[in-house]
């Protein structure tokens, strides 16, 4: 603990830093890996589609007290019934069966439910039947493309407000797409199931991960405006400060929101099996690692990468490095505790105007800037208006 | 004791947060006690067990259905669901298609009952009977108010739709109309033995679709025992074309024996509801106009012609939907033209109502049974408590962690998340009372997950506070500029977490609405505490010499948070913060 609050105010300080946005090849070349073992998953395995996509009836045996050789004599239950081709059989949690089928009619899921029953001497009540057509799933998919290109367009829009720079919502969206490639490919690399809770789940995740990017961009955002005004830092290094700030944040909140998704999931897989609660959260395990991954290694170093492209940017790192020269600092670190006094929220805007104002007029041999006032001679008295006219 | 003149603005904040605890409880407390509200959540099906079924309209031929469709379809499962006698279902639209929950598993011959083809259709009234009880013999005597109310009630009742058939003068060359009669049946007699007078021996073969020859005993057997008090057993009725039918008026008390289907509901090619046109514009009566396609025409002009000459109630047809008869106007004319109109005592949204009744029945529509879900109720039960289980273990993770990392400002994060949990429990109930909202499993993951979202408020503000402190500030300074600067990027992030769900709510299948709706619920929650309690609590708090000194437990003691020694503390003063940490100590000690 001792340790971590420390680690927390090396970053804060700057005398710890981790150079996020100057080794974004490292993490780029990390992402293009996942990002290709995705894409290998997802074509070369195929993502495992569920029932629901697939059209067909599932039953639910519980209370089953004998589990010798349940898959075959399910089979011969459904066998009766069906060619039995295509008959899944699974055990969940500690007594249930799980028998997935081709679409059963009525009449003959009633009769399976019966066989069922016989076989493993079990109540009908205890078994419950599902059948699912398969345009049911599609139409889910449907309204989820539906919902994600709806939910872009709209975020985009209210980033580009919030920030002021498209460029901001195109790294946001650019770390959500990271993420959800990678979170789908690893469904597919790991066999998981897709089922409509997953793609519910899925949605969610462009929301966390959205949140996640959001939070670190608006210190980025901070810093950034106050290395524009005093020109001391480069916008990578102000935004690389900024990561550093938030990332005992970051650790801090991943875990939080982490603790409940893993109790859901190993209390899900020990106690429930597969089911809505478990197929949720183990998407959003998934993708709020990703997603606290990409906000730090991936979001903010594709923003710097945008941002050092602009003359303005380009301009404020000249003055950064000739500020840092003169400093007589090593332009690699950051320069600590002098320039964080300054950076709260009430003064940004002072400092602005007044910095900006002599970046072409006047400075030093250095090349720092020099405060107006020393430009403008001795600072003028208040004058009292002579008594007569008081 | 005197109020620190600092806390007197969050203490303020904090009352209206009790105020509307205290409100919500009240509110839930009331409606439950005299209203019909439950002390707990509503649970959706997957928790309580149940049946839910998915169905898929469709219009015969191909056609693709459109909302409106879509919308009636619902009307007549509603009405079925109503029929079949399943108290506490549901039905809703998901997209184009239906959804159905029931609780428990229901048989069969319910699923096929609501699945059953649609169909409207037209047959010639045989019988009309009253259906107000047969009076009790020894109270006919007595003059006293229910003893006559009750023979009297059928005949006043019909009365105030059916109209003077003269005031109903159409626009020249609109046929002349029909009234929406359902006039009450010839003799209001109190038995409805008595109606069918003519009782035809049952060997004779009728020879039209209005001889009473249809009428059988059995069939006049059924009508006498048929209640149409109770929809269990209109659900029953058997509607078949080429057979007479016993069935009931929906809105009079009045039932029948139908002649056998003489139009059909297909060959109605349009119904539209407006004022009807006297010479001097509208009068301010409504009418429903009926179009007929061509076979619709001339069997609809062989009915009206056949029928008009005869006696009530034989001059009225009945026109059935989904066995019950929607409206029996009485034929005026014999109708040739291929168009007619219902006139009567109609609002206009009574005559809106028919004419999309007319309309949209006019489309035989059947059911395609998509998915049938059923869950047992302790399957449902384990769900629930299992859920349950894992976020209470997930919350004590939360609140050790937050412990750990945050010291006594981690009780802080706690006290915030059992507002932030109440909250949420007493909405939930008030939105299931209010709403119908249904608590699901997806919904109740929705919830737990949003622990982490909401604690991420705390977790962001706390830091903003520290790296305050870590600049040199006092804490009670530290805590308002971090707030500012939290403040806003609390804000924009719970902004684009609450778009996410909205657009999810808006745009997503039923079982995702349950899960969006609570991630929405929470997100509105999360800013309300955080605006509401942790704020001011902390406040509060940045005033008490344990925190405002910056013990070593308080989470907040800028010796460990690394405070800069030396700040300039306004005014050409300093504060060395190590110092001061150093003197706090050692007073202590």
């Amino acid at each position: 603990m001792r340790s971590f609050a420390d680690f927390g105010n090396d970053l804060y300080t700057g005398k710890r830093s981790i150079d996020f946005v100057g080794r974004q090849k490292t993490w780029y070349t990390v992402s293009l890996i996942l990002l290709v073992l995705a894409a290998i998953g997802l074509f070369g395995r195929g993502l495992n589609i569920g029932l629901e996509f697939r059209g067909g009836s599932e039953f639910r045996v519980s209370s089953v007290t004998n589990f010798n050789s349940f898959e075959a004599r399910s089979k011969a239950a459904v066998g009766t019934l069906s060619t039995g081709s295509d008959v899944v059989v699974t055990k969940i949690g500690t007594d249930t069966v799980r028998v997935q089928t081709e679409k059963f009619q009525n009449s003959q899921t009633e009769k399976v439910m019966a066989a069922l029953a016989r076989e493993f001497n079990v109540s009908e009540n205890k078994i419950t039947a599902n059948t699912v057509g398969a345009s049911w799933g599609a139409s889910v998919t449907q309204k989820a493309i539906t919902a994600l290109i709806w939910f872009l367009v709209l975020v985009s829009l209210v980033l580009a407000t919030y920030f002021r720079t498209w460029k901001m919502s195109m790294a946001a969206l650019i770390a959500l797409a990271h993420d959800l490639v990678i979170t789908i490919g690893i469904y597919a690399l790991a066999g998981f199931e897709v089922t409509p809770a997953s793609v519910i789940g899925f949605l969610t995740i462009l929301g966390y991960s959205l949140y996640d990017t959001v939070v670190v961009f608006d210190k980025v955002r901070e810093n950034t405006m106050a290395a524009e005004g005093n020109g001391r830092l480069s916008y990578s290094q102000a935004a690389n400060q900024a990561v550093n700030q938030t990332l005992v944040r970051s650790i801090n909140t991943s875990v939080v929101a982490l603790l409940p998704v893993a109790s859901i999931l190993v209390i899900g897989s020990w106690l429930l099996g597969p089911g809505t609660l478990l197929d949720l959260s183990l998407a959003l395990f998934v993708g709020i690692s990703v997603g606290t991954y990409s906000s730090i290694f991936i979001a903010t170093p594709v923003l710097a990468d945008l941002r050092e492209r602009e003359p303005a940017m380009q301009e404020l790192k000249k003055r950064a490095t000739r500020y840092q020269a003169a400093q007589g600092r090593k332009t690699s670190t950051v320069p600590s505790d002098s320039d964080s006094a300054d950076t709260n929220g009430t003064n940004d805007s002072d400092l602005l105007e007044t910095a900006r104002v002599p970046s072409g007029a006047g400075s030093t041999a250095a090349g720092r800037p020099v405060h107006p006032y020393v430009q403008t001679g001795p600072r003028n008295q208040p004058k009292r208006p002579p008594k007569s006219k008081r | 004791m005197a109020i620190n003149p600092h806390n007197r603005g969050p203490l303020r904040t904090l009352s209206v947060l009790v105020l509307l605890i205290v409100g919500l409880c009240g509110l839930l407390g009331a409606v439950s006690t005299w209203g019909t509200a439950q002390k707990t959540p509503k649970l959706g099906l997957d928790l309580q067990g149940g049946t839910q079924l998915i169905l898929e309209p469709k219009v015969v031929g191909n056609t693709p259905i459109n909302p409106g469709q879509v919308q009636k379809a619902v009307d007549i499962i509603r009405a079925r669901v109503d029929g079949s006698g399943v108290s506490e279902a549901e039905v809703s639209t998901q997209g184009n298609n239906i959804v159905i929950s029931l609780p428990g598993t229901p048989d069969k011959a319910t699923i096929a009952s609501l699945q059953k083809p649609s169909q409207l259709s037209m047959r010639a009234v045989l019988v009309a009977a009253s259906t107000a009880p047969t009076p009790v013999p020894t109270s006919t005597g007595k003059p006293t108010a229910p003893a006559t109310g009750k023979p009297t009630a059928p005949a006043t009742a019909p009365s105030v739709k059916s109209t003077g058939t003269a005031t109903t003068a159409p626009k020249s060359g609109f046929p002349p109309a029909l009234t929406a009669a359902t006039t009450p049946p010839p003799t209001p007699t109190p038995t409805t033995a008595a109606t069918p007078t003519a009782t035809p021996t049952t060997a004779a073969k009728p020879k039209s679709a209005s001889d009473l020859a249809w009428v059988t005993p059995e069939l006049e057997k059924a009508l006498a025992t048929l209640n149409c008090a109770d929809p269990k057993s209109i659900e029953k009725l058997v509607d078949d074309p080429t057979k007479p039918m016993v069935t009931c008026d929906n809105e009079f008390p009045v039932k029948y024996i139908l002649g056998p289907t003489e139009v059909l509901g297909s060959e109605i090619s349009n119904a539209t509801s407006g004022q009807v046109q006297g010479q001097n514009g509208p009068t301010g009566k409504n009418e429903v106009r009926l179009d007929f396609n061509g076979p619709g025409t001339k069997s609809f002009c062989d009915v009206t012609s056949r029928i008009v000459s005869l006696p009530r109630p034989r001059n009225q047809f009945g026109i059935v939907l989904d066995n019950q008869v929607i409206s029996a106007p009485v034929a005026q004319a014999s109708l040739c033209a291929g168009t007619a109109s219902i006139t009567g005592n109609f609002t206009p949204a009574s005559a809106k109502i028919l004419a999309d009744q007319l309309k949209f029945g006019a489309l035989p529509m059947s059911f395609a049974l998509q998915t049938q879900d059923s869950i047992s109720p302790t399957l449902g039960g384990d769900q629930l408590s299992r859920g349950l289980l894992a976020g209470a273990i997930g919350l004590l993770l939360v609140v050790a962690y937050s412990l750990f990392q945050y010291r006594a400002l981690g009780l802080v994060t706690v006290s915030s998340l059992i507002i932030a949990g109440l909250l949420t429990y007493g909405l939930v109930t008030m939105f299931g009372w209010s709403q119908g909202f249904r608590l699901t499993m997806a919904g109740v993951t929705g919830l737990i997950v949003s622990i982490g979202i909401v604690a991420d408020s705390f977790i962001l503000y706390f830091e903003r506070v520290r790296d305050e402190v870590r600049d040199g500030r006092a804490l009670r300074a530290a805590v308002e500029t971090g707030w500012t600067r939290a403040r806003r990027t609390i804000l924009i992030s719970d902004a684009v977490n609450f778009l996410a769900a909205l657009v999810l709510y808006a745009l997503a299948a039923s079982n995702v609405r349950g899960f969006a709706f609570t991630l929405m619920l929470t997100t509105i929650i999360d800013i309300v505490v955080v605006f509401l309690f942790t704020h001011p609590l902390l406040s509060i708090l940045a005033n008490t010499k344990f925190f405002g000194e910056g013990h070593k437990w308080s989470g907040l003691d800028p010796k460990r948070l690394g405070a800069r020694t030396t700040t300039y503390a306004g005014r050409g003063r300093v504060t060395i913060a190590a110092q001061r940490a150093a003197a706090a100590e050692g007073n202590q000690s």
